[in-house]
């Protein structure tokens, strides 16, 4: 086997970005190398952090996913917008408000799918209708302002260093432990596997889904929290570049879409790679048409060269 | 029954015909990465021939029949296929050929119906009414091996008890159109029977033998080689060790062979019991029913005919244990281990660790060192066949994977173990070296629920429920303990 001479699937994400910051670069100067990473580490970090939950869920078992993840963002959003009512002390209370309806939004999904037994697709999917016309009623078609220290937060640098893409990846590494070393992360990729070995084996395999499903809700209303900080508020249509990124980071990251693998650094490089490529598209001065046909080209050809795990 | 099941001249001219093998290959080999699974096995069929293949698990027999059937590619080695050299083989050639599987881990597409998946294999059965004509290929086949199996045609094979859908595959095997039936190889065709299935199973074989058609039986039950085979292989770590004409071969001769004694069986029965109260004591659905009680370090049987309701009570009995006032830790080893036993995508020490991992943890975290050291105690113990501890478990023989499976319960801090038929497949010096470990740890105080479909293994038991119509309808205990016994309490004879 060509094991240890081909690469691991989650690496290709990483080099194709690589080649389309420099292929930027090349063409817009030198000048601009950092501001684009830096814009793509920024807005990386939101499809990261709705990737990581994301991730949890589809490494759950095969038909698992959540598609409710824009309008939870949103609802997140537009609920701690209107606890905060654009005061800076009100920024705690307005984070727990975000954090509450992500998992209470979380726990909505997975009942939906084990009382009703409906399909994940389908549960989530008449879910994210719910969400959305709350996230509506709640403040109709205006743009609820941020407070001015959660703007600040989320475009905040230190040294140079941008501090929230930094955080995401702490939180990455957090998403790498816990799947390798905590109970709960094993049991995960076991259920993911096999549900009726994990059974079996003394799982209890509800529990384990439901919180994986939780982390999900937690992870997008987080990202509808500081999205709306960093763009200047909640908008109803926030939410709608996340529905397919969150997978398809997830799918290009190296997560096995049959469940029982998972694998958290992987995001980071197919998030950057959707977020250079915008970038370059845009520098080169590409009409938009084309450019959803060159990123759509691209996932394919990605996702057909890269070697996959042999899957029985 | 079977439309045309004599080629013209078979019967009147066996010996030339028998002159030339059906199949012929010398020293084959086959690699996956450093496991050699084969290290250049000579074999040879003739028409109308039954060959016995035992050995070890991981010995390489199913890996023989794979290179065989065509389903796995040999590395290297020679081919013949009536007299002919062959060089690529493929499942297709062989099927073309007239060979047919009846693989270990079934086959059958469990979505569709019986009739459905005997259209799978024969590609005549197509256009208006194919659906009726495989019906009326497949239930006169089933009739004929099976007489009374009461197996319904048009049911999902999903649907079907692992005994029913063994015989299906079984009968599909035996199906012929248009390319004519020479050979069947039946991969441990009667670990998921019954008593008398297996029975109308072997009679059958020798029937078709006497059609002329050749077949190829691995299983690790000696006495079905002893019964129908003409011959018998014996192989040791991907090599033939030794072949003989079965008549005048006696078991212990054959267990000599495969290099592992078979020990008397010493009886600890009625030590125990009576002695301590019951850490489990399990209700039946009604009056009929018996009530299971289960003392420390007791080995309790389930008998009877298979799908008689064991495995149902089984897992509600571990469900239970989980729920009891005073919980119970229990651990479950599973018969079906490719779809409820092993994770596919993990090692053998993920494997192997999965029901320890509270165990396993310190200050909050998986400690890795002592997984491995875990892992890597029982792998030991139970003379796991594998490179290291880190080789995925997919890549290990049925047996080992089972011996890794069993090595998860007992690594655990279960107190009660509950065991679905688990040494299905699993060879004769691997199952002595079990029943000792499992008599050790009920000897240091673990409890055991066993339900077997081998009768000889029931003798480890203490105490046995024979299991009748879903219920537990027979408690035999001690002495009373015999084959004889249990057979006559699974068909409902008269009182025990």
């Amino acid at each position: 086997m060509t094991r240890r001479l081909s690469l691991a699937p989650w690496t290709y994400g990483f080099i194709v970005a690589l080649a389309m910051w420099a292929a930027t670069t090349a063409y817009s100067g030198f000048g601009s190398a950092g501001a684009t990473l830096s814009g793509a580490l920024a807005f990386g970090a939101f499809s990261v952090l709705v990737g990581t939950g994301q991730m949890f869920v589809v490494a759950s078992g095969p038909g698992n996913i959540d598609l409710s993840v824009p309008s939870v963002l949103t609802l997140a959003a537009y609920l701690s917008m209107t606890v905060m009512q654009g005061s800076d002390g009100m920024l705690l209370p307005g984070l727990a408000a975000a954090l509450a309806v992500g998992t209470v939004a979380g726990a909505a999904n997975f009942l939906a799918i084990v009382a009703l037994r409906l399909p994940p697709i389908i549960a989530t999917l008449a879910w994210s209708f719910v969400f959305q016309s709350l996230a509506y009623n709640l403040g109709g078609q205006a743009t609820l302002k941020p407070p001015a220290g959660l703007s600040r937060f989320t475009a905040m640098s230190l040294g140079g260093v941008q501090l929230m893409p930094v955080a995401v990846m702490v939180l990455t590494l957090v998403a790498m432990v816990a799947l390798k070393r905590t109970v709960w992360g094993r049991q995960l990729l076991a259920t993911g596997q096999s549900e009726p070995a994990a059974r079996l084996a003394g799982i209890g395999v509800g529990r384990v889904r439901l919180a994986a499903y939780m982390l999900c809700g937690t992870t997008a209303a987080l990202a509808g929290f500081l999205l709306a900080g960093f763009s200047g508020g909640a908008a109803l249509n926030m939410g709608d570049a996340y529905l397919m990124e969150s997978i398809a980071v997830v799918v290009l990251g190296g997560t096995s879409v049959a469940g029982g693998q998972a694998n958290a650094v992987g995001i980071w490089g197919a998030a950057l790679f959707f977020n250079l490529m915008a970038t370059m598209l845009n520098t080169f001065g590409i009409q938009a048409g084309v450019r959803f046909l060159l990123t759509g080209a691209l996932i394919i050809l990605i996702v057909a060269l890269v070697p996959r795990p042999r899957v029985r | 029954m079977m439309n045309n099941p004599t080629p013209p001249g078979t019967d009147a001219a066996p010996r030339a015909d028998s002159d030339i093998a059906f199949i012929e290959v010398r020293d084959v080999r086959k690699s996956y990465d450093a496991v050699h699974a084969l290290g250049g096995v000579d074999f040879h069929l003739k028409p109308g021939e039954v060959v016995g293949l035992v050995g070890h698990n991981g010995a390489g027999k199913s890996t023989l029949m794979n290179v065989l059937a065509g389903t796995v590619e040999r590395s290297s080695g020679d081919f013949n296929l009536g007299g002919h050299p062959i060089g690529p083989w493929s499942a297709a050639l062989a099927q073309q050929a007239g060979l047919r599987c009846i693989f270990q881990e079934l086959s059958l597409c469990t979505n569709l119906t019986a009739a459905e998946n005997t259209r799978i294999v024969h590609r005549p059965l197509r256009g208006i009414g194919w659906r009726r004509r495989a019906r009326h290929m497949i239930g006169p086949v089933l009739d004929e091996i099976f007489p009374g199996h009461g197996i319904d045609l048009d049911r999902k094979v999903a649907d079907l008890p692992i005994g029913e859908r063994q015989m299906v595959e079984i009968a599909r095997a035996f199906t012929q159109t248009d390319i004519g039936l020479r050979c069947v190889i039946l991969d441990e065709p009667t670990s998921a029977l019954g008593h008398e299935a297996t029975e109308q199973l072997l009679a059958h074989i020798r029937r078709a033998a006497g059609r002329g058609i050749a077949c190829i039986l691995i299983t690790h039950r000696l006495n079905e080689i002893l019964a129908v085979c003409d011959r018998t292989v014996v192989m040791v770590d991907g090599k033939v060790v030794a072949e003989r004409q079965t008549a005048g071969l006696s078991r212990s001769a054959l267990v000599e062979l495969m290099g592992s004694i078979e020990r008397p069986r010493e009886r600890t029965a009625g030590k125990i019991a009576s002695v301590a109260a019951p850490v489990m004591r399990h209700a039946g659905r009604d009056a009929a029913d018996l009530t299971i009680e289960v003392r420390k370090g007791e080995i309790i049987g389930f008998a009877g005919l298979d799908g008689h309701g064991q495995r149902e009570r089984l897992r509600a009995m571990f469900h239970a244990a989980r729920g009891q006032r005073q919980a119970l830790p229990g651990a479950y080893v599973a018969g079906d281990r490719g779809s409820e036993g092993v994770f596919a995508l993990w090692s053998i020490a993920d494997n192997l660790t999965i029901r320890s991992l509270n165990a396993l943890t310190r200050g909050g975290m998986i400690s890795s060192a002592a997984a491995r050291k875990l892992a890597g105690s029982w792998s030991d113990k139970l003379k796991v066949k594998a490179p290291s501890i880190d080789t995925p478990i997919l890549s290990l023989s049925g047996g080992n994977q089972q011996k890794v499976l069993f090595a998860r319960a007992l690594a655990s801090d279960a107190q009660i173990i509950f065991l679905d038929d688990p040494m299905r497949g699993v060879d004769v010096g691997t199952k002595q070296e079990v029943y000792r470990l499992i008599r050790a740890e009920a000897e240091r105080g673990r409890s055991f629920v066993w339900y077997s479909t081998e009768l000889e293994e029931l003798t480890n038991c203490e105490r046995i429920y024979v299991f009748r119509e879903g219920r537990a309808a027979t408690s035999l205990v001690g002495d009373a303990i015999d084959t004889g016994r249990i057979l006559q309490a699974s068909f409902g004879g008269e009182n025990v």
